[in-house]
């Protein structure tokens, strides 16, 4: 297995019953690497995640993130990706610095550790000033990127982001990606889902899902070559428009 | 420096997330109001609110023989804490007017020649008629006025010698003055710690589910075992502070003995607290929302433990089914145990059976609930 490949996905296939939710899926992302997984719902983007971080048992296939086996060593992957949901899960009662303090804790962190980490970000942030106030006080642009780092507080190889900017503006939009190059440059992977076309230009390499599969994977440009496309949008919708599931 | 051992990260993890549940707790200060308020209120209400012994309750006197031994009853009822003497009736219709004017609660009733059929015959008959469209309170009034007029007929008669008498002479064990405190400490103690623990575990859990934090924690390294465990932490504490605070009160404020074992009562109450808190972890694995986790505890486990834990109602005389159920709610079990170990001041030896039974409970729901816990990762 090639090192510099963090994520390694053959043939994996998650059913519901007689549904089959993902049908089959292989690719790579490699380290460092802005991986988008495009999909329109219901095709099946977010089962393939969620097999992936270990929250879900897929019925076949085989996988490896961060190195290790998604079967056999669940616990070491854990400990080496960063998840940020849909839904925003930073706790609203709980200061920013007491948000940090919880999560590097349950990460294991050390108490240096956290201290240090804490400050970076929040200089990083320019939120130092806001470090004691209650996260639920903060403009949600503001949370947004705070939870994105809460993410990534650990140092994880991979973060996967389940359509991370939903609802936000595209200013903050904006920031947000420039927080997500700045990961990358690091180092980081980021395995992302999104809905926005713009935001898949931002992307190394895109894999778009359609009814479980996936149909395209290659960098934006080829991809719009290939297609014949203008746009990202368009080329989403050459894909999507084959789809045959209906949406439930 | 990093916390590398797994036993220090187990503890950072564990602490971490302990610490953030006091947060939550005590940043909702309402909730928290009514979680170490809600015994102190319970054990006022009961205690000074809610009793059934019947204090100055007015009766009517039919007296037809006016002589002294009738006065002297008259007055001793008149003058005892439980009676005031409302009205004096001239005939047997008036006794009914008075009661459908609910201006009295109980009638007595003296035919003619009382006094000289008790001092010739030996036996004099009093009636006492009771309004028993409330029946306890019928018959507590009737038991008083008998023990009255008991007394009165001991006094008369304790100077002559009768040829056959069977004196029967009562004694209340355990609870000498009948005082209703007895019956509902127990009963308080079982609610208020079902309630903090079962339905603050299982309502808090589920909110983290509502919110997607859970998701957060079971991608994280946290084992799922680890976060029911520090979930159920601050709760046990609280807890604690309830069962002081209720003792405490029950002891200085009610006057209620604790003649057993102070240390095995805390235990046990410590037992009931964690089958408590297993139940709620368990509710909150089935339910989808807030609302839901509530609505199963409060009808799931508030009602059985308020009507079939023997508590308000005695189980001997509920129908076989209903004494089934009864026996499955665990507050009955907790309830006898307090009840046993406080006021009669039995030790473990006699409570063994019942100890047993709650710490199988515990270890069942706790299995449960973890088990359908691991069931959503996979």
């Amino acid at each position: 297995m090639p090192a510099d490949k963090v994520i390694l996905v053959e043939g994996l296939t998650k059913r519901f019953g007689d549904f089959t939710a993902v049908d089959h899926i292989s690719f790579e992302v490699s380290r460092g690497e802005i991986f988008g997984f495009l999909g329109a719902n219901g095709a099946g983007k977010t089962t393939a995640m969620r097999m992936l971080c270990g929250l879900s048992m897929p019925s076949s296939g085989k996988a490896r993130v961060a190195g290790f086996d998604i079967y056999k060593e669940n616990e070491k992957i854990k400990k080496n990706i960063g998840y940020m949901s849909q839904k925003f899960s930073l706790y609203d009662d709980l200061t920013v610095k007491e948000n940090m303090r919880f999560y590097g804790g349950i990460y294991g962190k050390s108490d240096v550790f956290i201290k240090d980490k804490t400050k970076t970000i929040l200089e990083q942030l320019h939120l130092t000033a806001e470090g004691d106030k209650l996260v639920g006080s903060l403009p949600l642009g503001w949370k947004q990127k705070l939870a994105f780092s809460v993410a990534i507080f650990h140092e994880p190889e991979i973060v996967f982001l389940d359509e991370p900017t939903g609802g936000v503006d595209p200013v903050t939009r904006r920031e947000f990606w420039n927080l997500i190059y700045e990961a990358s440059a690091s180092g980081i992977t980021v395995f992302v889902t999104t809905h926005y076309m713009d935001e898949a230009e931002y992307c190394k390499r895109v894999s778009i899902m359609v009814d479980g599969r996936i149909d395209a994977l290659d960098t934006p440009a080829n991809l719009k070559l290939i297609l014949g496309a203008e746009s990202m949008d368009e080329v989403f919708l050459k894909l999507a428009r084959k789809a045959t599931r209906v949406e439930s | 420096m990093r916390a590398n051992s797994p036993f220090s990260i187990l503890n950072s993890q564990f602490f971490a997330f302990i610490k953030k549940e006091f947060f939550h707790i005590w940043r909702d200060k309402s909730t928290l109001f009514i979680l170490l308020g809600m015994p102190v209120a319970q054990i006022i209400i009961f205690g000074f609110a809610l009793t059934n012994e019947v204090k100055n309750a007015k009766f009517a006197v039919l007296d037809q023989s006016k002589d002294v031994a009738t006065q002297q009853l008259i007055t001793e009822m008149d003058a005892s804490r439980y009676f005031d003497l409302s009205k004096n009736l001239t005939s047997y219709k008036q006794i009914e007017e008075e009661f459908k004017k609910g201006t009295v609660k109980l009638a007595v009733v003296f035919p003619p020649n009382f006094n000289e059929d008790l001092q010739h015959f030996n036996k004099a008959q009093v009636q006492l008629v009771a309004d028993a469209s409330d029946p306890n309170v019928a018959n507590t009034l009737t038991n008083y006025a008998s023990n009255i007029i008991g007394d009165y007929q001991k006094r008369v008669t304790g100077n002559r010698e009768l040829p056959y008498t069977i004196t029967t002479e009562m004694r209340m064990l355990y609870n000498p003055q009948l005082k209703g405190a007895f019956n509902f400490v127990p009963g308080v103690m079982a609610m208020v710690l079902l309630l903090v623990c079962t339905m603050m575990t299982a309502i808090t859990i589920v909110k983290e589910k509502e919110m997607g934090t859970m998701e957060i924690m079971l991608v994280s390294p946290m084992r799922p075992q680890l976060v029911v465990f520090a979930k159920a932490v601050p709760y046990l504490l609280l807890s604690i502070i309830n069962i002081s605070t209720i003792l405490l009160l029950s002891y200085f404020v009610l006057e209620m003995p604790i003649n057993g074992s102070l240390v095995l009562l805390v235990g046990e109450s410590i037992l009931f607290t964690l089958v408590s808190l297993s139940l709620g972890l368990l509710i909150s694995a089935g339910a989808a929302s807030q609302q839901a986790a509530m609505f199963i505890s409060l009808i799931a486990l508030f009602l059985p433990t308020i009507m079939l834990s023997g508590f308000m109602f005695p189980v001997e005389n509920m129908p076989i089914p209903m004494q089934v159920v009864s026996k499955i709610a665990p507050a009955s079990w907790y309830y006898s145990i307090v009840k046993s170990v406080m006021i009669k001041g039995i030790g473990l030896h006699a409570i063994w059976k019942e100890t047993l039974v709650l710490a199988g409970m515990m270890v069942f729901f706790l299995t449960l609930a973890i088990k359908k816990f691991k069931i959503r990762l996979a």
